[in-house]
């Protein structure tokens, strides 16, 4: 099967892509390439290089294999450790590549595979349903070298598992529908439609969409844009990957609306990098609408309506999900989130007027725009108006995509979905909420838990301390280190958890993580630390146990394992007595 | 007059003994001071292991097994541990060597240092294994108090002490004390 | 009407467009601060600058003075936590200050001074990087550098050039130079350059330079940070008053 196909797109981001395809990796010799081609200084195109996961300053192999680390899609998901299986079985471990440069192996953050089984992206590919026999004979092939489209293709097939359609799923309107409406009502009557639907952004801070368009379309400026972001990075949220597949032309009908609103003539699409493979099937619906008059100049016939689409793909950071992250990666530097205010609508793209809308928004304002705002506002609640599309994974049988009116229940969820004995939920990733059965009443809308889109399920049987971890370390991994709190503080969180799950904590330990816990989320730069010790402090909050259960009576121990702090001596020396040992 | 003196143990583990010669620096003071204290383990008195005591000095970072076994003794025979100096709190000078590899540091010295004789990297039972990396006290024990410098002033030595004797918690004042 | 915000109840005029910390300095209205050095675009990375307004936690130095703030400095909770982000930079990376050619010179040392740091509390990380000697009249050390980014900001707002960069993600951040390759003698800096003279720390050295005052003798043996805090911000205006 084919490897998406290249974007025509000159950005610094494809471009320093397709030079890691031709040589494995980012070679000295590209950064200076590079920075003369673009006329940057060299350190900035390596600071760039150097930010991103999915850029190498040294070659991987020619199959590059990057696990997603998950707690749904994860190398551990199947209960197996099939990252290890696989280093083992061909000889090579994680984070490196073998000497005669076939295969590298590694780990990343959730690829948004959560409703697929364990997952891996091959070559920017992705793999679902992996098992240890998959895994077997997936070593088979890359031993035997065989490309990569000879492998079996259902292990790349990915169905949309949209088990529960609602206001948006049920429609996908014909293109061009919204953008007729929009151009005989006017813009200012179709912003007032949007204002008047109450449309909260679906990426999880649910500012006012129609609130966005206006202050974005009166803020002055030599361009505005409109940017989709679709980055969708919170571990165990995948349905704009399903909308993307499903629904690209309204999101596209939606950013074309928004652009004839606030008067832009220029969008972009920034594509999270493990969903590359989606590209091909984008473009293509971008050249239709291109075809149809739908994108370009003159859209529809109206002589000053000019607007057209880039897509930019990004290359593995989560914290280009924060809208001015995104909006630094779009101009090629590293996707550190700007001081605010300004805020976007304001100072965003080249310090234009910007609207950064997600997919879901921009396909409901699409369908608000051509429905009305009450086909809207029946649904939901007072301050929810409309549908939630939910990602559903974990300890569940039908995991996928599900679309519900705002102010449904949790528990509603997870009976829907078949989750049975459920000890606990993490609504909208691991910056979200970790509840407890007592909290399942409670309702998935703004006013109550609020929701970026995804729910991972665990239940009885699950180590919630080892989803801790897991979330600590994905913290960790996607702090962005521009500010002393979070580059330090996820790292310290880290450490301190370790301490904790290895049984080796005090009462006073506990105590210590819970301060370094607020200090980190009161003190961040941005939304990402000040979040990323959430999953911590509610897991204190709600699972008291879970904590108290593995302290030690001890009322002060080692910040580290003192007997193994000796083994290099002791493997220098070649000494085993009873001095070459330590109690701990 | 009191009756009963104040037991102090001092020591110096991965240090210089910079801090106890500044102690030293107390000169006449001491006089005075020994009104009140006795020394129990320490250099000063050559009193090899601890009695319980109700201060303990220690100087220095942990680079080695005895360094922790000598500071667990200390914990645990001293009421109140104060870390003295810069190597004791964050592990100083020694802990340079932590930029290295603990086999590439013992290579260059016993190895392909000049001059080296017979090279062999000792290991002896009698010597202590060296930990991967040096490290601070409170990486390993619970720490009462901390007094910074390279090393403490006589002063230094002074206030604390007398805050402590007097039974008040020590208090080391913002912009009172320096890390050099 | 003039404008005026109230910073731990003292009530304090500000001009349009300065900063919180703009106008508190000149105030002499001290601030901790790190990343932050007056003339220089603001950068909000160290967070020592962090106060409370109305509630919320910002960075003084980004965020803009507007009327009627009420605004909270000198607190104890807001110096604890200063006094936690300060053990996070020392941890972070290797500062033994003993060791250090900049000790007594140095601002994240006279910090720890002014928030009555005694100790690190946390575990040392002992970050293995990348030093730098190849200059012949400059070293960087950059197990020292806090990312403060002020090299970076003076190479390109005040020298003209741009010497330095910030790469990497996370933990794993660190100061890139800017030349061919990657080390200061191939980069255009010059001694005399702000960028070589305003790094907080030991990680930006002037070789041969570093005993010529006697440690005991240095600036923060003598003063405050919060008076040379001060200082640099009446400098930068004396000099804004003669442009």
């Amino acid at each position: 099967m084919p490897i998406a196909a290249e974007s025509q797109s000159d950005h610094l981001l494809h471009v320093l892509y397709t030079l890691q395809q031709q040589h494995q990796h980012i070679s000295n010799q590209s950064i200076n390439q590079v920075a003369a081609e673009f006329n940057l200084p060299i350190s900035q195109v390596i600071a760039v290089a150097e930010f991103y996961s999915f850029f190498y300053r040294s070659p991987r192999g020619r199959y590059h294999l990057l696990f997603s680390n998950c707690t749904s899609c994860g190398y551990l998901a199947t209960g197996k450790n099939l990252l290890l299986a696989l280093g083992q079985r061909l000889g090579v471990v994680a984070g490196e590549t073998r000497a005669d440069e076939l295969v590298s192996i590694g780990e990343t953050s959730c690829i948004g595979m959560c409703d697929q089984g364990a997952a891996l992206l091959i070559n920017g590919l992705p793999m679902v349903g992996l098992d240890a026999d998959r895994i077997e004979q997936a070593a088979q092939l890359i031993t035997a070298e065989t490309p990569i489209e000879y492998w079996p293709a259902e292990w790349f097939y990915i169905e949309d598992h949209i088990h529960q359609p609602g206001l948006l799923l049920e429609n996908n309107g014909s293109p061009g529908d919204s953008l007729r409406v929009a151009l005989k009502c006017g813009a200012n009557e179709t912003l007032k439609k949007i204002q008047q639907s109450g449309l909260r952004g679906r990426g999880g801070a649910g500012f006012s969409t129609g609130k966005k368009w206006q202050f974005c379309r009166d803020a002055p400026g030599l361009e505005h844009y409109v940017i989709c972001n679709a980055d969708e990075g919170e571990p165990g949220t995948f349905k704009d990957r399903v909308l993307l597949q499903n629904y690209a032309g309204a999101m596209f009908e939606g950013m074309t609306l928004c652009a004839f609103v606030i008067g832009a003539e220029k969008g972009f699409v920034f594509l999270r990098g493990e969903y590359r493979y989606l590209l091909a099937h984008l473009q293509t619906i971008l050249r239709q609408r291109r075809q149809s008059g739908l994108l370009g100049k003159q859209i529809l016939g109206q002589n000053s309506f000019n607007f057209d689409i880039e897509i930019v793909v990004g290359a593995g950071a989560y914290i280009c999900g924060e809208e001015s992250a995104l909006i630094e990666a779009l101009e090629g530097k590293p996707g550190i989130p700007r001081v605010r205010p300004p805020f976007p609508v304001t100072q965003g793209y080249l310090g234009q007027p910007t609207v950064v809308n997600n997919v879901e928004t921009l396909i409901a304002a699409a369908h608000i725009n051509l429905h009305g705002s009450d086909w809207f506002t029946v649904i939901g609640t007072e301050k929810s108006t409309g549908s939630k599309i939910l990602s559903i994974s974990g300890d569940c049988l039908s995991p996928g995509v599900y679309e519900y009116p705002f102010g449904i229940s949790i528990q509603q969820v997870l009976d829907d979905c078949g989750a049975a004995n459920v000890q606990a939920v993490q609504v909208s990733g691991p910056s979200g909420k970790l509840l407890g059965a007592a909290d399942f009443k409670r309702k998935i809308s703004f006013e109550d838990v609020s929701c970026g889109g995804s729910l991972l399920i665990f239940s009885q049987h699950q180590d919630l301390l080892a989803v801790n971890r897991n979330f600590a370390n994905f913290f960790t991994h996607e702090s962005c280190g521009f500010c002393t709190p979070c580059r330090v503080g996820t790292q310290l969180l880290k450490n301190k958890l370790a301490k904790i799950i290895n049984g080796r904590a005090t009462v006073d330990d506990v105590a210590e993580i819970k301060h370094l816990g607020l200090l980190t989320n009161q003190y961040s730069h941005c939304g990402l630390g000040q979040t990323a010790a959430n999953h911590i402090l509610h897991s204190m909050e709600n699972f008291p146990d879970v904590f108290a259960g593995c302290l030690t009576d001890n009322s002060y121990t080692p910040q580290f394992d003192l007997d193994a702090a000796l083994e290099d001596a002791r493997q220098i020396t070649l000494r085993d007595d009873d001095a070459a040992h330590l109690k701990n | 007059m009191t009756t009963t003196k104040i037991r102090i143990a001092t020591t110096s583990l991965a240090g210089c003994f910079g801090c106890h010669m500044s102690f030293l620096d107390m000169d006449e003071r001491l006089v005075a001071l020994l009104e009140h204290v006795e020394f129990n383990r320490s250099p000063l008195t050559d009193i090899k292991h601890c009695d319980p005591c109700d201060i303990g000095l220690v100087e220095g970072g942990l680079c080695n097994a005895e360094n922790i076994k000598v500071l667990r003794e200390f914990r645990a025979n001293c009421k109140i541990l104060i870390a003295m100096g810069a190597c004791a709190i964050n592990g100083g000078v020694p802990a340079m060597r932590n930029h290295f590899d603990l086999r590439e540091c013992l290579e260059e010295v016993y190895i392909n240092g000049t001059g080296v004789e017979q090279p062999q990297i000792p290991n002896d039972t009698e010597l202590p294994l060296l930990l991967d990396k040096v490290r601070p006290l409170s990486d390993v024990v619970q720490v009462d108090y901390y007094l910074p410098g390279c090393p403490p002033s006589a002063n230094d030595f002074l206030r604390i002490l007398s805050q402590l004797l007097e039974g008040k918690q020590a208090v080391i004042p913002a912009n009172s004390f320096h890390f050099d | 009407m003039q404008n005026t915000i109230i910073i731990d109840g003292q009530e304090i005029i500000f001009k349009d467009g300065q900063t919180i910390m703009d106008a508190a300095l000149a105030a002499k209205i001290y601030i901790p601060h790190l990343c932050h050095y007056p003339g220089l675009t603001p950068h909000g990375n160290c967070k020592l600058c962090t106060v409370n307004l109305g509630g919320k936690s910002v960075s003084a130095c980004t965020t803009p003075a507007m009327s009627g703030q009420q605004i909270s400095n000198n607190t104890a909770e807001l110096n604890e936590a200063r006094t936690t982000v300060t053990q996070m930079l020392f941890i972070e990376g290797d500062h033994i200050c003993p060791s250090c050619e900049k000790t007594g010179n140095c601002k994240l040392q006279a910090m720890a001074y002014h928030l009555g740091m005694l100790d690190e509390h946390f575990s040392p990380f002992y970050p293995r990087r990348e030093i730098d000697a190849s200059h012949p009249a400059i070293l960087l050390d950059r197990s020292r550098c806090i990312l403060c980014d002020l090299c970076v900001r003076a190479s390109r707002e005040i020298d003209g050039k741009n010497v330095f960069a910030i790469a990497g993600r996370g933990i794993a951040a660190h100061l890139i130079v800017n030349s061919s390759s990657g080390k200061l003698v191939d980069s255009d800096i010059d001694v005399s350059d702000l960028a070589t003279n305003i790094c907080p720390v030991g990680a930006i050295l002037i070789k041969e330079q570093s005993y010529t005052i006697p440690i005991g003798k240095r600036i923060y043996d003598q003063q405050t940070i919060v008076e040379v805090g001060l200082q640099e911000a009446i400098s930068e205006k004396t000099k804004h008053d003669h442009d």
